[in-house]
């Protein structure tokens, strides 16, 4: 048996509710601050919101390299006889044309950021000593930069007749 | 031990596992595929030999498996993207893994020829 007063809707009488409250709509309640409210004195955020824009960034980052690495692969595995026809020339032929520059170029940025992306998440998943968090993330970002930058000069500086 | 304490996981877990590891592994792959065509600014001669390699039939079965770890990720990707912003997506997340992996197996079989035919041929003799 219950002991405590209920009303039909389950919910028991609300203390200070009612007339007897004393509150109105010329006399109300005090305001109680909501406890998480960033106020003045909340000391600030030093993270900001870069873990939402990564998360952001690999769906996005990820509809568009599905395009570019599926086309690629047909370009150079695919069509044509495949593999066997890659070579200098063909790697010249393409770059000719602006078009297979951009496309490389902005299949090396997104890729390289989403891979490096993805490889910190997957460090900051297992290594849970802070230097090695530290080591590994520091050859990741060195090698990450070293990369693209490499990429980028080779698709910029090409040179159809070097030889 | 008490029996069923051992998480095994299930569609959704598995998926999550095989996307890490074609993930890592394609990154891997990236670092080489960007140093080898960075010969293109050595010399000529320095790129065709290197990418000669990539010619022989082992390398076209680990080329095979690049194919493979790379379309996995890519429609395993848009489950992901379509389970976070879809609002049935959570829902229909079992039906699309193995929408995925219906899709990843035509696409697997369509490649077998274009990537492996000529080291079958090279092994085999035509």
């Amino acid at each position: 048996m219950s002991t405590a007063e209920t009303t039909a809707s389950g919910v028991g009488p609300v203390e200070g509710s009612g007339e007897l409250s004393g509150y109105s709509p010329d006399n109300p309640a005090p305001v109680i601050e909501p406890p998480r409210k960033r106020t003045k004195k909340t000391p600030k955020s030093t993270r900001g919101n870069f873990e939402m824009a990564a998360w952001l960034f690999m769906r996005l980052s990820g509809v568009v390299l599905v395009v570019l690495v599926i086309g690629h692969l047909l370009i150079q595995l695919v069509l044509d006889g495949g593999v066997s026809k890659i070579g200098f020339a063909f790697v010249a032929g393409r770059w000719a044309s602006p078009f297979w520059q951009v496309w490389d170029l902005l299949m090396l940025w997104l890729a390289m950021l989403h891979g490096a992306n993805g490889l910190r998440t997957v460090i900051n998943d297992y290594a849970e000593r802070p230097n090695t968090r530290l080591w590994l993330k520091g050859l990741l970002y060195t090698a990450t930069v070293f990369t693209i930058l490499l990429g980028t000069l080779v698709i910029f500086t090409f040179d159809p007749n070097i030889r | 031990m008490p029996a069923g304490t051992l998480y095994r996981g299930r569609e959704g877990m598995w998926s999550w596992v095989a996307h890490r590891v074609t993930g890592v592994l394609i990154f891997f792959f990236l670092f080489v595929h960007v140093l080898d065509t960075a010969l293109v600014r050595v010399s000529p001669e320095a790129y065709d030999t290197v990418v000669a390699t990539y010619k022989t039939p082992v390398v076209a079965l680990l080329e095979y498996g690049l194919v493979a770890a790379i379309l996995f990720h890519a429609l395993n990707g848009l489950r992901v993207i379509a389970v976070d912003f879809w609002s049935q997506g959570p829902r229909y997340q079992k039906q699309m893994l193995w929408t995925v992996v219906g899709i990843w197996l035509v696409l697997m079989i369509g490649a077998l020829y274009p990537v492996l035919g000529h080291a079958a041929r090279e092994v085999f003799g035509s």
